[in-house]
């Protein structure tokens, strides 16, 4: 099976990086781009019928850090 | 005093840190590689600058997994000191040890330059040999280095005295200038400053001395 990680950034955590992709998408004229946040994606292949559970601990064991970071897990 | 210095993937100032502990602290060093389950019977450990595991996924993110990590972790708690520079302090708060986290330069860029930091705790193992108010001079190496907390971890930092050292002028973004900070029961510190690197003349400078000539009188 297959899982899909999304680490983004909490809301008030400064993303410099974001802003300085925002900044160059409106210098190439996509000024409907109202802000960039930019996070992480990763694919985990796990052994078939790995529980949610187990996935989470690998997330707010290593893959995301909670002080800074959300996670949102999709299974197939 | 009997100190630790462990070397990871990727680090690059464990043995500048190796010198700066046996030179002026007159230390009795050992460097411990990474992947050992357990720690010498030391005073102090050391986790070094540099970019271990290539700084992969988050800065000091899988070196704070690494086996003698744990070992760490339970000695801190136990209350053996502990000093964590760059990429040391950033393990640091990737362990939990120290809170908040580091985060990429607010301008991006890579600083690697001198800069001022101002004193704020004169006092404890790491910091007795300051004088509080002070400033001091102290090469800074990093891209990751914006110090981040919520504003009740900023505020209980600054009302226990648990902020080492701000810098005195803009570098990197760090919420409050802050540079350096100490858990609350003073035996573990983090800083992005590379004290070690300006121990000697010949270095330019020295005022990083200090830092080690106060473990010295603390640990011996």
């Amino acid at each position: 099976m297959k899982a899909r990680i999304y680490i983004t950034l909490k809301n008030g955590v400064l993303d410099p990086q974001g802003k300085a992709v925002h900044h160059a998408l409106g210098a190439l004229g996509f000024e409907e781009a109202e802000d960039v946040r930019q996070g992480k994606y990763i694919e985990l292949e796990l052994a078939d019928g790995t529980p949610e559970s187990r996935i989470e601990e690998m997330c707010t064991k290593l893959l995301a850090n909670t002080v800074i970071e959300n996670f949102r897990i999709e299974t197939d | 005093m009997k100190a630790a210095v462990i070397v990871f993937p990727g680090s690059n100032c464990d043995r500048d840190m190796a010198v700066a502990l046996r030179d002026v602290a007159k230390a009795d060093v050992q460097m411990v590689w990474h992947g050992e389950a357990d720690l010498p019977d030391v005073d102090l450990i050391a986790l070094p600058g540099g970019f271990s595991y290539g700084d992969y996924l988050r800065t000091g993110a899988i070196a704070a997994k690494s086996p003698v990590m744990a070992a760490v972790v339970k000695a801190a708690a136990q209350g053996r000191h502990v000093l964590g520079v760059c990429n040391g302090f950033q393990m640091l708060t990737e362990t939990g040890i120290l809170p908040g986290a580091l985060l990429r330069n607010a301008g991006l860029d890579y600083v690697c330059r001198d800069v001022p930091l101002t004193v704020e705790a004169a006092d404890g193992a790491f910091c007795g040999d300051y004088e509080a108010g002070g400033t001091i001079r102290i090469p800074v190496a990093h891209h990751d280095g914006n110090y981040f907390a919520d504003e009740g971890t900023l505020d209980e930092l600054e009302g226990e005295g648990r902020i080492a050292f701000r810098y005195a002028e803009p570098v990197n973004g760090s919420a409050r200038d802050i540079a350096g900070i100490r858990n609350r029961r003073g035996n573990v510190l983090g800083m992005m400053p590379h004290p070690e690197r300006l121990v000697d003349r010949d270095q330019g400078g020295t005022d990083g001395r200090g830092l080690f000539t106060a473990l010295a009188k603390a640990l011996g």
